[in-house]
């Protein structure tokens, strides 16, 4: 046994299930993820990746299946620990979903206000803080809609950062963006995976992943059908559902 | 002809009475309703289904029964059952019902039209149901339902004057007991008249004075 798995990993999700309408949509994931590791969901859109995702904090209900953080049960029929699972996993979203009437600053601030109760002024200084820390201090007081969509997904990564999350789920983070503005943004995660931060994301950034996943999971019709390092699964050569997926992507990309 | 004396000294003081009573009706109704509007608005979006239906019952009765007939009901039928309101009372209360009944379907629209998005990104931070609704939707909500409430605002104005029915004499019943005693029919029922559109008029300038204090770049309609 290695080193890692004899830690508690920092969220756990067991035999995860989700049926719509009495289709299956997820049928039966399992995934542990340890301090400071980051899983990388892929696979064609309509995989379930961010159903999935949406399971991981009960902003969808699974059916089945349970959650662990750190070694913990979460009930999320109970309210209380429902939203102290939530405080906890940080999200980012494909379409950024700021708070359209607050400021860059105070779309950091409120949730340190209202969730974790801190004082105005301690929470102004902290998303202060977190936006410096994107880059985007001299943008503080613009609101959304005056932002560019790198700026957005920035200001949404530190309102996530503010809370001071233990694992961060990213939802394809960077497919509603200008192509010259993916950059920015996946330097800002990178900048949290040099941190240390616990991450899983869904994403179609493929050298990204192959960079800086601990471990790829590949996703198709609501199952996790491959796993494993990004060396062994896009290796040259390798006869892997995720390096046929890779190649495919790449052959559009160039196509276009 | 009405003499201008009998304008100046009768007319105007009687009216500018009437003013005050009708002002003493719509002021309270104004604010009590568009805040009780938002209230109904967010219970018919976010209560639980059992409560949701009891607010579109509510809103349903409100907006379906004249509203002369609730007054008349309010300030007659009433009292066989033991309640007994003052005219004042009867009409306060009938306009905010009203008016918070359409108040309620402004702000529900609006508030259905704040991208769900958002709703989302609440409840991902911890934000408990009621912190989301209050934080987040509902002050958007409101900015995107200020014309619509502000129509609402202006109708309140001019319905005030059905108080007049249940003997409430404020600026219309002023005006018809002018008449009654001096049978100067066009004179007095025109400057009554713009006595309402002064009011109008100064209610939609403060409605366009607030949309433009409240406009947040990029949000809601830009003019």
């Amino acid at each position: 046994m290695n080193e890692a798995t004899q830690q508690t990993p920092v969220l756990e999700a067991r035999n995860i299930g989700k049926s719509l309408g009495g289709r299956p949509i997820l049928s039966d994931l399992s995934l542990s993820v340890y301090k400071g590791e980051m899983k990388v969901l892929i696979g064609p859109s309509g995989a379930g990746k961010s159903t999935f995702l949406q399971c991981l904090n009960h902003l969808i209900t699974p059916d089945t299946g349970e959650l662990l953080l750190n070694g913990e049960r979460i009930s999320p029929a109970n309210k209380g620990e429902l939203r102290s699972l939530r405080e906890r996993v940080g999200m980012i979203f494909q379409d950024f979903n700021l708070f359209d009437h607050l400021t860059a600053q105070e779309n950091v601030s409120i949730a340190l206000v209202k969730v974790k109760k801190m004082s105005r002024r301690d929470a102004s200084l902290r998303a202060m803080m977190e936006l410096e820390r994107v880059g985007l201090s001299r943008r503080a007081g613009l609101y959304p809609a005056e932002l560019s969509g790198g700026q957005k997904q920035r200001v949404a990564i530190a309102r996530a950062l503010a809370m001071d999350p233990e694992v961060i789920l990213l939802d394809e983070p960077t497919s509603a963006l200008d192509p010259e503005l993916v950059g920015e943004v996946l330097a800002a995660i990178r900048e949290l995976a040099r941190g240390g931060m616990t991450m899983i994301m869904a994403t179609h950034q493929m050298d990204f992943a192959r960079a800086l996943a601990t471990e790829i999971l590949f996703m198709e019709k609501g199952a996790i059908i491959e796993r494993g390092a990004p060396a062994s699964l896009l290796a040259p050569g390798a006869k892997t559902r995720t390096q046929a997926f890779f190649a495919r992507l790449v052959a559009e990309e160039s196509a276009c | 002809m009405l003499s201008l004396d009998m304008f100046w000294n009768r007319v105007i003081p009687a009216l500018n009475e009437g003013l005050f009573f009708s002002l003493s009706l719509i002021i309270p109704s104004a604010v009590i309703g568009f805040l009780g509007g938002v209230c109904i608005g967010a219970l018919r979006v976010y209560a639980p289904p059992a409560v949701r239906r009891i607010a579109d019952f509510h809103v349903g009765v409100i907006r379906g029964v004249p509203l002369l007939l609730q007054l008349y009901f309010l300030y007659y039928a009433l009292p066989k059952w033991g309640v007994r309101f003052s005219p004042y009372q009867a009409a306060l209360l009938g306009f905010i019902l009203c008016s918070s009944a359409y108040h309620s379907e402004y702000i529900r629209g609006a508030l259905l039209s704040i991208r769900q998005g958002q709703v989302k990104a609440a409840y991902a931070l911890g934000f408990s149901t009621l912190q989301m609704a209050l934080c987040i939707v509902i002050p958007q909500a409101v900015r995107r339902a200020l014309p619509g409430c502000g129509n609402e605002i202006i109708y309140l104005i001019k319905y005030s004057s059905l108080a007049y029915v249940l003997t409430f004499i404020e600026l219309t019943g002023h005006a018809k007991e002018l008449t009654a005693r001096s049978f100067h029919y066009i004179e007095i029922y025109f400057t009554a008249g713009m006595y309402y559109l002064a009011m109008t008029s100064l209610a939609a300038w403060l409605l366009g004075l607030l949309e433009k204090k409240t406009r947040i770049p990029g949000f809601g309609a830009q003019k």
